[in-house]
C-alpha cells in the first residue's frame, strides 16, 4: 500500500511537473512576452525597447532555464544596469542585492505579482480560491446526495417507471450546460420579464454574505450538470449490483427489499460513484469559470478569466499551478479511496 | 402592418395543449406512484391453472401515460401543420413552421423511408424500435437539416448580420419599419441589441455546430483508434506512456487550455498549425494502416486501394493545413483551394485535441478486453500481422460502444463550442453561433428574454437529441 501511493504520488509530481512547464512554454511565447513589456512599459515602444525591457527582466533566457527559476529550482536571474545598480526577480525594491535570496520561486512562496490587479499573486489566489471554496462546498452539498439518491432509486428496479423517468431526466441535465441552465434560471427566477424575481441574477453580493437569494441560483446550477453524470454512473453501478449473486441469495433467504437495498446492496454500490465524483473536479473547475462568470461572482474562475483575457503572465501561471494541483490531487484520493473502499482489493 | 402574437388564429389550440400536458403530467406522476407502491407482477399469472397476462392498474396507467402522449404529440403537430397552411395567418408560431417547411419534408422523407426499410438496416434501423432513440434521432436531424437549409439561405428571413433600424431589441413578432419588396415583413423572434434578426442567427447558428462538432468529433476517433488500438493490445511501456500523455491532457482544465490555446497570440506563433499538422495527420496513418494491413500480400489491390483513398485524402489534407501568409505555407497559391478561416481551424484543433484522449481511453479499455477473446488468438494462430488484428478483428468488435459514445461525444463537442461561443473564443464576435449569442443575449436577460433563450434552447435540444439517440442505440444494440 505504501509503495503504491508513492508511486501514484511520483507519477503526479511528474504530471504536475510536465503541465505546468506547458502553460509557462505558451504563456512566454515571444508574442506574449511582447504584449506585456507593451501593457507595462508604453504602447508605442519600439522593438529594441521591447528587447530590451525583456533582456532586463530576464525573459529572452531559455524557456527551460526561466522555467526552473520559476519552479524555484535555479538562482534566479540578476540583471546589472550600466550604472551598475542591480535588478532581478528576487530583489524587492529597497533592498539591497547582496541580502536578496538566490531562489525565489513557486517553491520558495514567490508567486509572482499580478499586473491587472497590482497585488500579489498568492493573496489574490488564497482569496479568490476561498471564495470558490464556499461555492464548490454548497455545490458538493447539494450535487452528491441528490444524485446518489436519485441513482439508487433509478437503479433499485431497472426498467421500472421510477427508473424510466429518472434516468430521462438524469439524461436531460447533463444535456444541459452550465451556461444554457444558468440563462433559463436567472430568465424564470431572477429577470423582470418574467416577473417572479424569486432569487437575484447576480452573485456579487454573495462574496460577503452569501444567503439563499443571490446563492441558489449558482450552486444549483452547477450542481445541475454535474449531477446527471454521476447519477447515471451510481444507476448502473446499482443495476450492476442488484443482479448479483448475494443480492438473490438475500432475497431467496427473505430480507425485505428495503433492507436488501440499504444492507447488501448500496454500500458495494456506492464504490465506482465515489470515484467518478473525484474525478469530476476537472468538469467542476469548467462549471465554475462559467458561472462564475455568468453570476459576476469573484472567485477562482473569474480570476482565471480576467488573468488569460489580460495577458496577466505570472497570475495565470500561479491560477493554473492551483487548477492542476487540485485536479491531481482529487485524482489521487480517488486512486487511493477505490483501493480502500473496495473490499476485494484492501483485504487481499 | 400589425406585430403578430404567437399563436394568431390557431389559438383555439391553447387550451387543448394544456389539458393534454397537464394529463400527460399527472398520468406521469401516477404511474411512477404505483410503480412504487404496487407490488411486482408475477411473470406467469396462474389464476384459473391457465396463464395469462393480467391487466391491473399498473398496465392501465402505462397506457394512460402512452395516450396521454399521444395527443401532446396530436396537438404539437396540428400547430405545425396548419401552421404550414396558414403561414403568418397562425401568428408566430404558424410562421416559423411555414419557414421549417423544407426541414419538414426532408424529416418525414427519411423517417418513412428508414421506418419501411428498417428490417434491411442494420442497428441504424433498430433504432426505429426504440421511442427514445426516435425522438432523440428526430431532434438531431431536424437540427442538421436546419443547418444545410439554413447554409443554402432556404430557412432564414432576414441575413443575420444585417442591423434593421428600429428593431434593437424589439419583441418577437415586430414588424419591420419600413419594408422593401420581397422582405420578410416580420422579426419572427425579435431582434437582438444590435437589432438583427434572433430566427436567422439561431437558424445560421446551427449551420456553426453542424459543420464543426460531427468532423471535430470524427478526428477525435481517428486520433483516439489508431493511438488507443496498439496501446491495448501491445500494453507494456507503449501503453504506459501513451496512457501517461492521455491523463497529462486529461488533467489540464478544458477552459485553461483553450485561454491558451485560442489567444491571438498564440495563433500568431502558428502553434495551433503545427498541431493541426499532426492531428489532421491520423486519418492518413489511420487509413493506409487500415488498407495495408487488409490487401498486404496482394500488392496489386493493395496499391490501387491506396490509390484511390490515401491520395484525395492527401491533397486535402495538405490544402487544410496550408494557409498563405501564415508559418505553414508550402502550397503555391495556385493549388490552395481550400482555404478555412483562421479562427475556425484553431477552435477546430483544440476540440479535436481536448476530445481525443478520451477516446484513447475507451478504445484501450475496449482493445484490453477484446485482445483476450477466442477470435483474436484464433487470428494469431492464422499467423495475422498485429495490426491487421487490431483494425480488422478488434476494432468491429468494438463498433457497439463507439458508435454509443461517438452520439455522446457529438453532443459534448456541442456544448465545448457553445463554451468557446460564450467566452468569446476563436470565432468572429459577429459570428452567429449558439455560444456566442447566449453570451451577447445574457447581458440584459433580466429585462429582455428573448434574444438569449432561443439559442440556449436549440443548444439545449440538439445535445439532448444526441444524448437521448445514444441512449437508444445503446438499449439496441444490447439486445443483440
Amino acid at each position: 500500500m505504501g509503495l503504491f501511493i508513492l508511486r501514484r504520488v511520483g507519477i503526479m509530481i511528474l504530471t504536475a511537473l510536465c503541465l505546468t512547464f506547458v502553460v509557462f512554454f505558451m504563456t512566454n511565447l515571444y508574442p506574449n512576452l511582447e504584449k506585456l513589456a507593451k501593457t507595462q512599459g508604453n504602447f508605442r515602444m519600439s522593438d529594441e525597447a521591447v528587447a530590451s525591457w525583456l533582456e532586463k527582466g530576464g525573459y529572452l533566457q531559455s524557456t527551460p532555464k526561466k522555467y526552473l527559476e520559476w519552479v524555484g529550482l535555479a538562482p534566479s536571474y540578476q540583471h546589472q544596469a550600466e550604472d551598475g545598480t542591480v535588478t532581478g526577480r528576487c530583489i524587492t525594491p529597497g533592498m539591497k542585492p547582496e541580502d536578496a535570496p538566490r531562489f525565489c520561486g513557486i517553491l520558495q512562496g514567490y508567486w509572482g505579482y499580478s499586473s491587472v490587479f497590482k497585488d500579489e499573486v498568492s493573496s489574490i489566489i488564497a482569496t479568490r480560491l476561498s471564495l470558490t471554496g464556499i461555492l464548490m462546498f454548497w455545490v458538493m452539498l447539494v450535487m452528491v446526495p441528490s444524485a446518489l439518491i436519485l441513482g439508487v432509486l433509478a437503479g433499485m428496479k431497472e426498467g421500472s417507471a421510477t427508473d424510466r423517468t429518472l434516468s430521462t431526466v438524469a439524461i436531460t441535465t447533463t444535456a444541459t450546460p452550465e451556461y444554457v441552465s444558468g440563462v433559463l434560471f436567472i430568465a424564470i427566477f431572477s429577470s423582470s420579464a418574467v416577473g417572479l424575481k424569486w432569487f437575484k441574477g447576480t452573485a456579487t453580493s454573495a462574496m460577503e454574505s452569501p444567503n439563499l437569494e443571490n446563492f441558489l441560483l449558482p450552486v444549483v446550477t452547477i450542481a445541475l450538470y454535474g449531477m446527471g453524470y454521476i447519477a447515471r454512473m451510481t444507476r448502473a453501478s446499482m443495476t450492476e449490483v442488484m443482479t448479483a449473486q448475494y443480492i438473490r441469495t438475500a432475497r431467496l433467504k427473505g430480507v425485505s427489499f428495503p433492507n436488501i437495498v440499504l444492507k447488501h446492496a448500496l454500500r458495494n454500490a456506492l464504490i465506482a460513484p465515489f470515484t467518478v465524483i473525484m474525478l469530476q473536479f476537472p468538469w467542476l473547475l469548467n462549471g465554475v469559470v462559467i458561472v462564475e462568470t455568468l453570476f459576476n461572482y469573484k472567485g477562482f474562475g473569474w480570476t482565471l478569466v480576467q488573468a488569460a483575457g489580460n495577458n496577466d503572465i505570472e497570475l495565470l501561471l500561479g491560477v493554473s499551478v492551483v487548477s492542476v494541483l487540485v485536479v491531481l490531487i482529487t485524482q489521487l484520493i480517488s486512486d487511493i479511496g477505490y483501493v480502500f473502499l473496495n473490499p476485494r482489493i484492501r483485504i487481499s | 402592418m400589425d406585430p403578430l402574437s404567437w399563436t394568431g388564429k390557431i389559438a383555439f389550440l391553447d387550451p387543448i395543449l394544456f389539458i393534454a400536458l397537464g394529463l400527460l403530467g399527472l398520468s406521469v406522476l401516477v404511474w411512477i406512484v404505483l410503480s412504487a407502491v404496487l407490488p411486482e407482477n408475477r411473470a406467469i399469472n396462474v389464476a384459473g391453472g391457465s396463464a395469462s397476462l393480467s391487466s391491473g392498474p399498473r398496465e392501465l396507467t402505462a397506457l394512460a401515460v402512452k395516450a396521454a402522449f399521444l395527443a401532446t404529440t396530436a396537438v404539437i403537430a396540428a400547430y405545425l401543420v396548419l401552421g404550414v397552411i396558414m403561414g403568418t395567418g397562425a401568428g408566430i408560431i404558424g410562421a416559423i413552421a411555414q419557414q421549417f417547411i423544407s426541414v419538414w419534408i426532408a424529416l418525414v422523407l427519411l423517417f418513412t423511408l428508414s421506418i419501411t426499410f428498417k428490417r434491411r438496416l442494420g442497428l441504424y434501423g433498430k433504432l426505429f424500435d426504440s421511442p427514445i432513440g426516435m425522438i432523440g434521432f428526430a431532434l438531431v436531424m431536424f437540427w442538421v437539416f436546419t443547418g444545410f437549409f439554413g447554409a443554402m439561405d432556404m430557412i432564414i428571413t432576414h441575413d443575420p448580420l444585417t442591423q434593421l433600424s428600429g428593431l434593437k431589441n424589439k419583441v418577437p413578432g415586430t414588424p419591420l419599419r419600413s419594408p422593401e419588396e420581397g422582405d420578410f415583413h416580420w422579426y419572427l423572434l425579435g431582434g437582438d441589441n444590435l437589432a438583427r434578426d434572433v430566427f436567422s442567427r439561431m437558424v445560421k447558428g446551427a449551420w456553426e455546430v453542424v459543420k464543426i462538432a460531427p468532423l471535430a468529433t470524427l478526428f477525435a476517433f481517428m486520433v483516439g483508434i489508431t493511438l488507443g488500438l496498439p496501446a491495448g493490445y501491445f500494453g507494456g511501456k507503449l501503453d504506459t506512456f501513451l496512457s501517461f500523455l492521455a491523463n497529462l491532457i486529461l488533467a489540464f482544465p478544458v477552459i485553461l487550455l483553450f485561454y491558451l490555446l485560442v489567444t491571438p497570440e498564440i495563433v500568431l506563433t502558428g502553434l495551433p498549425q503545427y498541431m493541426a499538422i499532426v492531428l489532421f495527420a491520423f486519418p492518413l496513418i489511420f487509413f493506409y494502416v487500415l488498407i495495408n494491413s487488409r490487401f498486404r500480400t496482394q500488392p496489386k489491390k493493395n496499391f490501387l486501394w491506396l490509390a484511390i483513398v490515401l491520395l484525395p485524402l492527401l491533397i486535402l489534407y495538405l490544402m487544410v493545413i496550408n494557409d498563405p501568409g501564415s508559418k505553414v505555407d508550402i502550397l503555391p497559391v495556385v493549388l490552395d483551394w481550400i482555404d478555412i478561416p483562421g479562427g475556425i481551424l484553431v477552435v477546430f484543433v483544440s476540440v479535436v485535441f481536448v476530445n481525443s484522449p478520451t477516446v484513447f481511453r475507451i478504445v484501450r479499455g475496449l482493445a484490453l478486453d477484446i485482445r483476450t477473446r477466442d477470435y483474436v488468438a484464433a487470428a494469431q494462430t492464422r499467423g495475422e500481422r498485429p495490426w491487421y488484428i487490431m483494425l480488422w478483428e478488434v476494432l468491429p468488435n468494438a463498433r457497439g460502444p463507439l458508435i454509443v459514445d461517438f452520439c455522446l461525444r457529438i453532443g459534448y463537442t456541442t456544448i465545448l463550442l457553445g463554451t468557446l461561443g460564450f467566452f468569446g473564443l476563436g470565432l468572429p464576435p459577429e459570428s452567429p453561433d449558439w455560444g456566442s449569442t447566449i453570451n451577447e443575449g445574457r447581458k440584459l436577460l433580466s429585462i429582455y428574454l428573448h434574444p438569449a433563450l432561443p439559442p440556449a434552447f436549440a443548444l439545449l435540444s440538439m445535445v439532448l437529441g444526441l444524448n437521448l439517440l445514444a441512449d437508444g442505440l445503446r438499449e439496441e444494440s444490447l439486445k443483440d
